[in-house]
């Protein structure tokens, strides 16, 4: 029997929620680690079997002075660097601090600046190392983190598309909630994954899953408008989990920009 | 890693804690045998989300503060949407009230059941994890993960998903699941309940250290019933009680060095205070259903519980309450009620409470006559519990000074775990220290 594959599970700036989707796959939990040694997971054991690493997933975006370092340290003792969520791949809900102004951010004070070290900026793990496969998701969905874990276990790729959660909500025959219902929806724009799940909720979705591969997002911005959404409304709905996306960073910075210089178009 | 002082001082740190969620490490330093110092470091990286609500739309904070951590989101959402409708001085009607309670229900099931047969019972059985100890216990191992999987099999009928659900907005529902969906959870919660009571009779038979907590406890209180989604207002184990919207005058906040969660004390005190189970437990222990209450007797609990590696054993009876509030809700469910009120903003400022798996989790927003958040308070329950931790390792470790490294470090791992810090909901923001990229 050849040795099974070695798995590493890393957190950075994160809320646990895409390593927490692992251990809910409550059915599989056991088994797969049948097939894969669970190496390093420390939520989950105190055990620690050293590096290298087959495969790493990492949750988080990197934040600290000290987490730009160890990002490359996980790098060097990984074969696959996966990293799976809305913080690892697009820098997550605390990259908004990369649009304040820091001036303003500080009138937030408290009490002893000196004791926190922070970077100015929350960037996804792709800014820093190379990354070989990166799964999205706010958090990410249990099914696709599955079918990327057996594509590792077999040595393909993975199945994970990439076109618009439009696409799989036309296939679970659901009403459009913004052509029916005018409800503001980013489905256009966002990658598909979840399973069009806040459509059927009879919710617009909100894009936690970032940009799909071919976004029209000042389209998408348009019909926002048209639907009576103001410049601030449509620059917050692209500003959330995936604000730092680059599809969604550009359209949120365009409605900054309108506002701040209204009937200009200005360069994002 | 250990480091011998010259002056025969002892040092220990324990680096990246395990089975805790999020990102912590302990300190302590022994002078001869005597404690010198302990210090819970958090070095979570903090993420600002106090800052960046500012200037967010007051619809906002569910699905925001929601990320603040994958496993309690529902916490987040629930006193998110309490303290924004308070803002705006609108009541939500009975039936959405009572689809809070059931979500709410889903994550005390799941969070708990990860925490009992994932993280803690570990500790108990003699194992470094789960998935070790299910190589001897597969018995335990699938009854924790059938437990876990039937709580986020509610909150996925309820909210659409169990990390960051997408139903819960202020005012209520989008939808509310029909009462033919929630049927479909009633074979699944029966189950459930069933697995419960037999968690209480096996984790009641773990051996427990003696130790008894000194402290002050703080919980929600309700009208009625065991306090989940709210309570009318907040008492303690020393008689203080006040309503929900003083909560932030009767608890300071301050920064350590040490840590990137505050400390939180009770006003006028200088002692540490404790939230969760223990403190939910001990002041409402006469609230439970009966089905609860007479598990906690069988399991040895009396009215009260302060010792927390017990809190396993109070862990374990919540889970019952949670089951058998998520049946009664379900069975007494009735279609064609509204999901939701509309909540039209108005200036001003609101607060609201619920009890998280690990404690209360207090909110607090002022809104200006747009909805737009000029300031946004959240009081985690892991930040207040920090300085009792603190204080329980202090008296701990004096006693374990007499062992080995080693064994000291696994004790005092163990000690940490059973107060069930939830590290990423903790790290608060304070101030930026700025670094150009």
């Amino acid at each position: 029997m050849t040795a099974r594959p070695k798995l590493a599970v890393w957190k950075f700036a994160s809320c646990d929620g895409c390593q927490l989707t692992l251990l809910n796959c409550e059915d599989e939990l056991v088994p797969l680690a049948g097939e894969i040694e669970i190496a390093y997971f420390p939520e989950a054991t105190r055990a620690v079997v050293e590096g290298p690493y087959d495969v790493s997933l990492v949750e988080g975006s990197i934040t600290t002075p000290a987490d730009l370092e160890r990002i490359h340290q996980v790098r060097a003792v990984s074969r696959r660097l996966i990293t799976i969520g809305a913080c690892a791949t697009s820098g997550g809900i605390q990259a908004l601090r990369n649009f304040a102004d820091v001036a303003e951010f500080r009138s937030v004070v408290y009490a002893h600046p000196e004791y926190l070290e922070t970077l100015d900026r929350s960037t996804p793990v792709a800014a820093h190392v190379t990354v070989d496969f990166e799964l999205r998701g706010c958090p990410v969905d249990r099914h696709q983190l599955l079918e990327l874990l057996s594509a590792e276990l077999a040595g393909r790729r993975p199945r994970i598309p990439t076109y618009s959660v439009c696409v799989e909500c036309k296939r679970r025959g659901a009403v459009c909630v913004m052509v029916a219902g005018g409800a503001p929806c980013l489905g256009p724009v966002t990658q598909a994954g979840c399973g069009a799940l806040c459509p059927a909720y009879s919710r617009g979705c909100y894009g936690c899953f970032g940009p799909q591969d071919t976004p029209n997002t000042r389209s998408e911005a348009d019909r926002l408008r048209a639907l009576g959404r103001d410049e601030v409304e449509v620059l917050r709905m692209f500003r959330t989990f995936n604000a730092a996306a680059e599809p969604f960073r550009q359209e949120s910075r365009r409605h900054e920009a309108a506002r701040q210089h209204p009937g200009q178009e200005v360069a994002p | 890693m250990n480091h011998k002082l010259t002056d025969g001082g002892r040092v220990l740190r324990v680096g990246a804690l395990a089975r805790v969620e999020g990102e912590g490490a302990m300190h302590v330093a022994f002078d001869g045998a005597d404690v010198a110092d302990v210090q819970l470091r958090i070095y979570e990286p903090p993420r600002f989300y106090e800052a960046f609500l500012r200037g967010r739309a007051h619809t906002e904070p569910p699905d925001i503060t929601a990320r603040i951590c994958g496993i309690c989101p529902v916490a987040y959402q629930t006193s998110a949407c309490w303290a924004v409708e308070d803002a705006c001085g609108v009541g939500v009607p009975e039936p959405v009230r009572l689809m809070r309670r059931l979500l709410y229900c889903g994550e005390w099931i799941e969070s708990h059941a990860l925490h009992v047969f994932l993280l803690h019972a570990p500790d108990f059985l003699g194992y470094d994890g789960a998935i070790e100890m299910a190589a001897d216990h597969a018995d335990v191992v699938e009854l924790g993960l059938r437990l876990k999987k039937a709580g986020n099999t509610l909150m996925e009928v309820v909210g659409g998903r169990s990390v960051h659900p997408v139903n819960v907005r202020v005012g209520g529902f989008y939808r509310f699941p029909s009462r033919t969906e929630l049927g479909r959870l009633r074979p699944v919660l029966e189950r459930a309940l069933d697995d419960a009571l037999v968690a209480v009779g096996l984790v009641s038979g773990f051996d427990f250290p003696d130790f008894e907590q000194p402290h002050e406890y703080l919980s929600l209180r309700a009208d009625h019933g065991y306090p989940i989604e709210a309570g009318t207002e907040v008492v303690t184990s020393t008689g203080r009680s006040f309503p929900v919207s003083q909560f932030a005058q009767q608890i300071e906040e301050t920064h350590v060095a040490h840590s990137n969660a505050l400390h939180a004390r009770l006003a006028g005190s200088d002692a540490p205070y404790v939230v969760g189970p223990l403190a939910r437990y001990t002041l409402n222990s006469d609230r439970l259903s009966g089905v609860a209450r007479e598990a906690a007797r069988g399991a040895g609990l009396g009215e009260r519980c302060r010792n927390p590696f017990r809190s396993i054993v109070v862990r374990a009876v919540e889970i019952v309450e949670a089951c058998h509030e998520a049946l009664a809700i379900i069975d007494g469910w009735a279609d064609g009620s509204p999901p939701r009120v509309e909540v039209p903003p108005r200036a001003g400022e609101g607060y609201g409470a619920s009890e998280a798996p690990r404690g209360t989790l207090f909110h607090r927003y002022v809104l200006d006559g747009a909805g737009i958040i000029q300031d946004a308070q959240i009081v985690p329950p892991t930040s207040q519990n920090q300085a009792a931790v603190e204080a329980d390792l202090r008296t701990m470790a004096a006693a374990w000074s007499g062992l080995d490294d080693h064994a000291l470090q696994h004790r005092c791992e163990q000690a940490i775990r059973s107060y069930d810090p939830c590290i990423s909901c903790a790290t608060h923001f304070l101030d930026l220290t700025v670094e150009r990229s």
